[in-house]
């Protein structure tokens, strides 16, 4: 099968699951969902061994061959790999919804719907040649994910967490597409394989740095880089399956992924190397050590999420820098690309297993307040485990996977020493001690997360549920990744040949022809080195500041929450606001009359300004049709029934009088002989008589006097200034004519190509069917509008307070 | 009180029916004569709210048990429908199709997918028409 349709696969299977859950809402809806990832990540699997020879795959489909667009879905190593991740992650995830979610209290086909448009788009994003294609998926990960975390959309914190998320992930992803836009315009094409393949010529142009920017502007709020980070932690209101999923294993990463995947694009530049290497590392330290403030065991969790996301971001900085160096296979700035990935999968082992503890802990508690918890070893021995595996592999000890590629990160921070451009040789030491910090921090919440919730006392008193071990089912996903977490560790080499060579070759294609030139081996043991040292100096006062941990926990309390980020967030949110709400009130008054007035102005403006700007004004009375006494009659008839509306005093008297101008404008119709024009405005004057002397009853009497007693000059003006307006128009368009009438073509084509013989229909229904289409759907909405109005009175009162 | 409407309502039972006929001529003539959807359903719409007139809302919800807002729904659908189904064949969006056949009764017709397009315009304008007149009337 096509690999481009593959990616819809999801997206179609969503389309049956509202029917799933109505018709066979016995069986829990997550059952047919697993499938679609299980079986999508079986086909995947299928592609790893030509993939590891360093293969390629590519599809197309054509979308709008007219702007050159296209989806195009291009597999290496690098896609296969997140593309196995989503899929494969995704199954395990669904699995453990299927208990999580009640299927009797849970609203699942929403829930299961968002998760499948959620997997097409982000399969779109990592697979995408294309870089508007990538752009389309990569803000559908931004819709899906906003409604996943609504998805208890009667919460407060949840609609607030699912607009920060939004706001912040689309603005990224505004900006970034302000980058891919620079980037085909220097280019002169829309896809990356194309671009890597002019990158030092890209390098040259003016509009690079900008693209630069921009592009990574979209990385870093998808991926939670400091400062944009704030949006992950509210994004834990979502189910926990959600946060497992999409928070820390798959959506957060795609920044990660396009970073990797752009960095033969951007490579070249000192500034790419500074700012992702420099941004990740910041974003590391500080997110390990704010994550020991937190409380909520979802909140450690987005902390270190952060955290390790920044880890991943600043060695692929440093691995750009292999691009500079000779001969850069030979040297240990290789270690840095394959770190990255290496331990984005053994991100998503551990992580993806903690967060479904996590889960499993409100599930049974009730609580996810670490204050609250503690002593749960003895009642849930199997997810003690599960959590003991994952922190310890996350605090970097061995026998897990978490401890090579920590090993592997310091050694790619130290391999800096060998790089002296960009006056890195006088700062490069800075990125060692700087993600040695962090490492120890990030081992004190990793002891901090599993001790303080499994061991200590037990408080049943505090908890809403008694305590007690999770059933089966829930467990098999958690206990699967943990069995990863260990398995990794003794086979990292198997890993390495499979996923991560072929990748770094995608990544680095500048140093590697094909994966299997990845000179790269992973040994737990290599001898007493810098590495090692540091590890050692990471456990030790790592250990010595957690045994004291209670003593300092204070101190972040001393931290004032009104000079955060999150505040900057909020303020900025109040300010929009309320300066988008008074801006607005400065003109919407409410009156009809008020929007009338803008509009005849503004359009007399524009009218008269593009007549006076093209010296369109002529008055030619040559050529006109002798004019009869039909005419004249009806015209005195037109403009007595005019005054007669504005003269009159009852309303019931200007209805009638509005009633004879239409019927005169009709009778004008009829003399110039376009019977269709005469015959809509007789049945359409008849009916909004009967709609006004329906409405009559409703309209207020006393408003009108009054409106009658002051003569306002600025709408006399604006009358005077549109009559002005029409006449000139009117005169100018008949004395000049430097195109020839449209109505010849329509005269010649109406038969012969559209096969009708009234031309005024046919214009309606086919050479300008688009306007009439949504003609009639603006009519559907005025008519949706009114009912809203009329039936639905949603008066000031109700409406201010819609939460309550 | 109530007025004496005894002329108003005879008038516009015999009425009616003609106004709806002259509105399905319109309707089927507009492609090649004076007419069509538009202007059909205005017409269609102009009955019924001269049944209104004659008689009382509630009299006319009996005799045409219809939910506009359903109406103008599905016209819609049946607009846009006829827009896109000629992306299944290959050709671009809003493409129309027609030809010539000898049908029993009508002689030589033309058949025009135009007219699809036009029963939607029809519906909604009736649709939305009998909505908003509705709607206000109803309104106490």
């Amino acid at each position: 099968m096509s690999l481009v349709f593959l990616i819809f696969i999801p997206i179609l299977a969503a389309l049956f699951i509202p029917l799933l859950f109505k018709r066979l809402g016995q069986i829990h809806t997550g059952w047919f969902v697993l499938l679609v990832p299980a079986a999508l990540f079986l086909y995947y699997a299928t592609r790893l061994p030509s993939v590891m020879e360093g293969g390629t795959y590519v599809s197309e489909l054509s979308w709008i061959p007219s702007l050159d667009i296209a989806f195009v879905a291009y597999l290496d190593g690098l896609s296969l790999l997140f593309t196995l991740l989503i899929t494969g992650i995704g199954a395990l995830v669904v699995l453990y919804s299927i208990f999580y979610l009640d299927k009797h209290r849970e609203q699942l086909h929403n829930f299961y719907v968002y998760l499948l448009i959620f997997m097409s788009a982000m399969l779109g994003v990592v697979q995408s040649d294309h870089l508007i294609t990538l752009y389309l998926f990569w803000e559908l990960t931004s819709i899906s994910s906003f409604l996943l975390i609504a998805y208890w959309y009667t919460r407060d914190r949840s609609r607030f967490g699912a607009l920060k998320s939004m706001m912040i992930t689309v603005f990224g992803g505004l900006m970034m597409l302000g980058g891919f836009v620079l980037l085909s315009i220097m280019g002169g094409t829309y896809s990356i394989r194309e671009l890597i393949a002019q990158a030092p010529e890209l390098a040259q142009h003016d509009f690079f740095i900008w693209a630069l920017v921009l592009v990574l502007l979209g990385a870093f709020t998808k991926s939670a880089q400091f400062p944009f980070y704030i949006w992950l932690p509210d994004a834990m209101e979502a189910p926990t399956p959600v946060s497992a999923y999409l928070h820390s294993a798959t959506m957060v990463k795609a920044g990660i992924y396009l970073v990797a995947r752009l960095t033969p694009v951007f490579a070249l530049s000192e500034v790419w190397m500074w700012l992702v290497a420099g941004v990740g590392l910041f974003t590391m330290v500080w997110a390990s050590f704010f994550a020991l403030k937190q409380k909520d065991l979802k909140g450690i969790l987005a902390f270190s999420t952060v955290s390790q996301l920044g880890l991943i971001m600043s060695l692929l900085g440093v691995g750009a820098a292999a691009y500079h160096v000779e001969g850069a296979a030979d040297t240990y700035l290789k270690y840095a690309a394959f770190a990255a990935i290496f331990h984005l999968i053994n991100h998503a082992t551990f992580k993806g297993s903690l967060f479904m503890i996590a889960g499993i802990i409100d599930h049974e508690t009730g609580t996810r307040d670490i204050r609250k918890l503690g002593g749960l070893m003895s009642l849930m021995p199997v997810s003690f485990t599960v959590a003991l595996i994952g922190s310890l592999s996350m605090a970097g000890l061995p026998p897990f996977n978490g401890f090579l590629s920590k090993e592997m990160f310091l050694t790619a921070m130290l391999s800096l020493q060998e790089f002296n451009m960009f006056s890195m040789d006088v700062w490069w030491v800075l990125f060692p001690i700087i993600a040695w910090i962090g490492s120890v921090f990030t081992f004190i919440y990793s002891l901090y997360f599993v001790f303080h919730t499994f061991a200590g006392k037990h408080q049943p008193e505090e908890l809403p549920k008694q305590a007690h071990e999770a059933p089966i089912g829930m467990l098999i996903s958690p206990v699967f990744l943990a069995a990863l977490v260990v398995l990794i560790f003794f086979i990292p080499n198997l890993i390495g040949d499979w996923l991560v060579k072929p990748a770094v070759a995608a990544i680095q294609p500048f140093l590697y022809d094909s994966p299997q030139n990845v000179d790269i081996h992973v040994s737990a043991w290599h001898g007493f080195n810098t590495e090692l040292f540091m590890t050692l100096g990471i456990f030790a006062i790592g250990g010595l500041m957690f045994w004291t941990l209670r003593k300092w926990q204070h101190l972040y309390d001393v931290y004032p929450d009104s000079i955060s980020l999150n505040r900057l967030y909020d303020e900025m949110m109040l300010l929009s606001y309320g300066g988008a709400n008074r801006f607005s009130r400065i003109y919407m008054t409410g009156f009809i009359r008020s929007y009338l007035v803008y509009m005849f102005s503004f359009m007399t403006f524009i009218v008269l300004l593009t007549l006076f700007l093209n010296e369109a004004f002529q008055i030619d009375f040559s050529n006109l049709a002798p004019i009869g006494v039909y005419e004249i009659v009806i015209l005195l008839a037109l403009v007595g029934a005019t005054l007669t509306i504005l003269g009159s005093k009852s309303r019931l008297t200007a209805i009638i009088a509005l009633g004879a101008v239409g019927y005169s404008v009709a009778l004008l119709f009829v003399i110039f002989r376009a019977p269709d024009l005469a015959l809509t405005q007789l049945v359409i004057e008849t009916i909004s008589v009967a709609l006004f002397l329906l409405a009559f009853y409703h309209l207020p009497q006393i408003s009108r006097k009054e409106e009658r007693m002051k003569f306002r000059f600025g709408n006399a003006l604006v009358a005077l200034g549109v009559g002005v307006t029409m006449t000139l128009v009117a005169l100018s368009a008949h004395s000049q004519k430097s195109l020839p009438s449209i109505s010849e073509f329509y005269k010649e084509t109406v038969y012969k190509e559209a096969g009708g013989g009234n031309i005024v229909n046919v214009i309606l229904v086919d050479y300008r069917g688009f306007d009439t289409l949504f003609e009639i759907a603006v009519l559907g909405i005025a008519g949706i509008g009114i009912i809203t109005m009329i039936r639905l009175r949603l008066t000031k009162k109700e409406g201010q307070h819609e939460n309550k | 009180m109530r007025t004496n409407d005894v002329m108003l309502q005879t008038a516009t039972k015999v009425v009616t029916f003609i106004i709806l006929m002259f509105a399905v001529h319109i309707f089927f003539a507009g492609h090649y004569t004076p007419g069509g959807g538009f202007v059909g359903g205005l017409l269609t719409a102009s009955a019924i709210v001269l049944l209104m007139l004659a008689f009382d809302i509630p009299t006319v919800k009996k005799i045409i048990p219809i939910n506009y807002v359903v109406l103008s729904a599905v016209g819609l659908l049946i607009a846009i429908a006829t827009a896109s189904a000629s992306i299944v064949f290959d050709v671009p969006f809003f493409t129309h199709a027609y030809d010539y056949f000898d049908l029993p009764l009508f002689g030589e017709t033309s058949l025009h997918s135009a007219l699809l397009f036009d029963i939607g315009v029809y519906l909604v304008v009736v649709g939305v028409t009998m909505t908003i007149i509705q709607t206000i009337g109803e309104d106490e």
